[in-house]
């Protein structure tokens, strides 16, 4: 996936400033960056999630497999089938916690109940989050912690088998012990899966990405492989942030 | 601050809960069964009756009492006043009683005789140990008059009815020589010939009922005769024991609320009203809704935010504020004349003149509070749908989600508790209207209910009772406006009800189905 001088305003003031990078399929991108430098933006770009605000302008380009995500042609709801996505704040459907996990897979199709209840017992078992709630998978989602509410959002994404996860923050609500499930599952999911991962925490974007995008003020500083940026970076601000001098 | 809110919710509380018993202690005592007692005056006049209230006499001192005195056929008045002063004896006689009648109300006096045709069956207080059963006897020949007259004759008049708007079919299209017409004139002869031995039937029970006569003696002497099967009920009111006098209570209550009225609505049940009532609420939210939640999601989610729209928005509020009359209006004239008058000329040409769709209707009457409400039901599903975070939307169309499974799936789901606050509302307003529906359909008496036996059961044209107008002209418009006041609040208090357990089913309807979604948020 490659990202051709991507601006993005919100109205007037511009979020993205010609950000041009390629994120490599099968492994993890970690976006790292101080708040409010538009890593979210950025990702939310990809799925084309920025449409739905209103007075949002872009610029430049996306290509996905050859295609392009920002062109006419494009077909908006397939994309997203396959570029899932975790929001920072954790958003389950005011349903039961079953009915969130088949949701993407009920409104692709599927209908045979064995084959959605196979789907939700994967789903939830690799977000971790199977032990916890399958006595009570008819509960309304909105009874979990905040915590299980992102596992259950992760679940719900990866159930319908995208080609590219998006993560924006995926752990910064859960316990050490949910981030390490949810960074094994990373691990996993970079067999099949091209992932992106915002995050503020620098220890994970060392321990779990291949590479790493630092953003400031909308603009890419820096880009290269998580060992390079991290031991020896060219920018002197990606070294500052890294080192936690600011931001 | 807190104080405050709260004073003033208890204060509202409790206008709420003195309204409902200021009217249910005024409309309840009217099925009860007091004392009779007898008068003697020092004038020498006796005056029969039951004691309605003591009062103090106007521009002079003590008390005088109020005497519901009945006998409307002899007096022409149902009340009558008395002083204190010119009381000379009061007393409870073992053998009166208080005769309810289909006609001329109630007559308060004591038992002469019986007579059998010309013959004397009984006379004095041994009149009192025939009576039971000869009612009885009577009410169930009424059920029987009652019932050919619903069953068998209405079934002829329809079929007579058919034939007559077929035969005029045939004549229109130039057919009336074909072989259908003797066929159909041979089947009227029948169904007439069939008419006619009903009738004879219905002279024969009619006659029945006027066997045996009841001749009453007033307080003072004189003589009035009752047939036997004009009389509903003999209550000998002094010699009643406590359980006799709940059941008394209780069947009173059971005729009110399930018989039809009588002598122009004074008398009798309400039914007819309460089933109209209920139904025309049930027919108005079931067309509000639908209308409602589809204009408050076209409004909400797919119209650009604009001019359009917010004159849109314009419009629906002040609808709101249009006095609900002019939606009668509207309704006589849009839905009656223009729809009503069409679909006549469509589907039922051969029973014009006579109106079908084109003249008032439950149906028209229902449409006209559903768009009177309909403001109530667009705001708030607005309200619950705007309610639904925005995180949410993003979630679903993050899966591949269109814009209209997003809404059919996650966001109409979670906005259902709006939507139905929303319709409870709109049930409220249109449970309580009254005067829109005066021109749109309906009526004082209305000959048959809106449901019944016969094909297509469900009949959307007919006119209709309703409790709100039932009050009022049983209130208003009665001559004994004094002596049916304890109806009125009887009437009041059921359409007080019927709102209040529509309502109550509806948010019962609603935490179920928030019970089921959500326990927060949403
Ligand atoms: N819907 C929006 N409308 C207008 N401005 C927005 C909108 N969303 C984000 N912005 C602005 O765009 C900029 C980038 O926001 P973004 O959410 O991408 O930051 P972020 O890097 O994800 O920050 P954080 O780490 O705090 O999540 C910010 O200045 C923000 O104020
Ligand atoms: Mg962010």
């Amino acid at each position: 996936m490659r990202f051709d001088a991507l601006s993005l305003w919100y109205g007037a003031s511009q979020a993205l400033d010609r950000i041009s990078l390629s994120i490599p399929e099968r492994g993890i991108t970690a976006l790292i960056g101080p708040s409010g430098c538009g890593k979210s933006t950025l990702l939310r770009c990809v799925n084309r999630m920025n449409d739905l605000v209103e007075g949002v302008r872009t610029e430049g380009d996306i290509r996905f497999r050859g295609g392009s995500i920002y062109a006419p042609e494009t077909d908006i709801h397939a994309l997203r089938r396959r570029i899932g996505m975790v929001f920072q704040k954790p958003n389950p459907f005011p349903k039961s916690i079953y009915e969130n996990v088949a949701y993407g897979s009920r409104i692709h199709g599927m209908r045979s109940r064995a084959r959605l209840d196979e789907v939700v017992e994967r789903s939830l078992g690799a977000a971790g989050l199977w032990d916890e709630v399958k006595d009570r998978l008819t509960e309304s989602a909105l009874s979990l912690s905040g915590g299980q509410q992102q596992r259950l959002c992760i679940a719900r994404a990866i159930a319908v088998e995208p080609e590219v996860l998006l993560l924006d923050e995926p752990c910064s609500a859960l316990d050490p012990i949910a981030t390490q499930r949810i960074e094994e599952l990373m691990q996993q999911l970079k067999q099949r899966y091209t992932i992106a991962l915002v995050t503020h925490n620098m220890q994970q974007a060392a321990r779990s990405s291949d590479y790493t995008a630092f953003l400031y003020l909308g603009e890419l500083i820096e880009f290269g492989e998580t060992e390079r940026m991290f031991v020896n970076p060219s920018e002197k601000r990606t070294e500052d942030y890294i080192s936690g001098r600011f931001g | 601050m807190t104080r405050l809110a709260a004073g003033a919710l208890a204060i509202c509380l409790a206008l709420v809960a003195g309204l409902i018993v200021l009217i249910a202690a005024r409309g309840l005592g009217y099925f009860w069964q007091s004392p009779i007692e007898l008068f003697e005056l020092a004038d020498g006049t006796r005056v029969l009756g039951e004691v309605w209230n003591w009062e103090p006499r106007p521009g002079g001192a003590g008390r005088r009492v109020r005497l519901a005195v009945g006998n409307r056929d002899l007096t022409g008045a149902d009340f009558r006043w008395i002083d204190e002063s010119e009381i000379l004896r009061r007393s409870r006689p073992e053998d009166a009683g208080v005769f309810e009648r289909l006609e001329w109300g109630k007559f308060y006096g004591f038992p002469a005789q019986l007579l059998r045709g010309d013959r004397i069956a009984a006379s004095g207080a041994e009149v009192w140990k025939e009576i039971r059963p000869l009612l009885a006897e009577k009410a169930e020949v009424r059920a029987r008059i009652a019932r050919l007259h619903g069953g068998e004759i209405d079934d002829v008049n329809r079929e007579l009815e058919r034939i007559r708007i077929e035969l005029r079919q045939l004549r229109r299209r130039g057919l009336a020589d074909s072989e259908r017409t003797p066929i159909l004139e041979a089947e009227r002869e029948e169904y007439q010939r069939r008419y006619e031995a009903h009738l004879v039937q219905l002279r024969e029970l009619e006659d029945e009922l006027l066997a045996e006569t009841l001749v009453l003696r007033a307080a003072d002497g004189s003589l009035v005769r009752l047939p036997a099967g004009h009389a509903v009920r003999a209550v000998r009111a002094n010699r009643l024991r406590l359980p006799q006098r709940l059941g008394l209570y209780a069947s009173r209550l059971a005729e009110f609320l399930l018989d039809d009225p009588r002598e122009s609505n004074t008398e009798g049940g309400i039914f007819p009203a309460i089933f109209g009532t209920v139904m025309m609420v049930f027919l108005t939210s079931l067309a509000v809704a639908p209308f409602g939640v589809l204009a408050a999601i076209y409004l909400r989610e797919y119209a650009r935010d604009g001019a359009f729209v917010r004159l849109v928005r314009i419009s629906v509020n002040s609808l709101a504020g249009v006095p609900s009359i002019v939606f009668g209006v509207f309704g006589l004239g849009f839905f009656v004349y223009l729809v009503g008058g069409s679909i006549d000329q469509l589907f039922y040409p051969d029973r014009l003149p006579a109106p079908t769709f084109g003249t008032g209707g439950i149906l028209w009457a229902s449409l006209t509070l559903a768009l009177l409400t309909v403001p109530v039901v667009i705001v708030s599903t607005e309200e619950g749908l705007t309610s639904v975070p925005r995180g949410v939307r993003e979630g679903s169309f993050a899966l591949g989600a269109t814009k209209f499974e997003t809404l059919r799936r996650v966001i109409v789901p979670a906005a259902l508790p709006g939507v139905l606050t929303g319709i409870i509302l709109a049930m409220a307003r249109a449970a309580g209207e009254v005067a829109p529906l005066m021109i749109v359909g309906m009526v004082k008496l209305a000959p048959s209910l809106p449901i019944d036996a016969h094909f297509p059961f469900v009949h959307l044209e007919r006119k209709f009772m309703h409790l709100g107008f039932h009050i009022y002209d049983v209130g208003f418009q009665s001559p004994n406006v004094e002596a049916v006041q304890p109806l009125v609040f009887a009437t009041a208090l059921l359409l007080i009800l019927v709102v209040l357990s529509t309502n109550l089913a509806a948010i019962l309807l609603r935490n179920r189905l928030r019970r089921k979604y959500a326990s927060s948020g949403v």
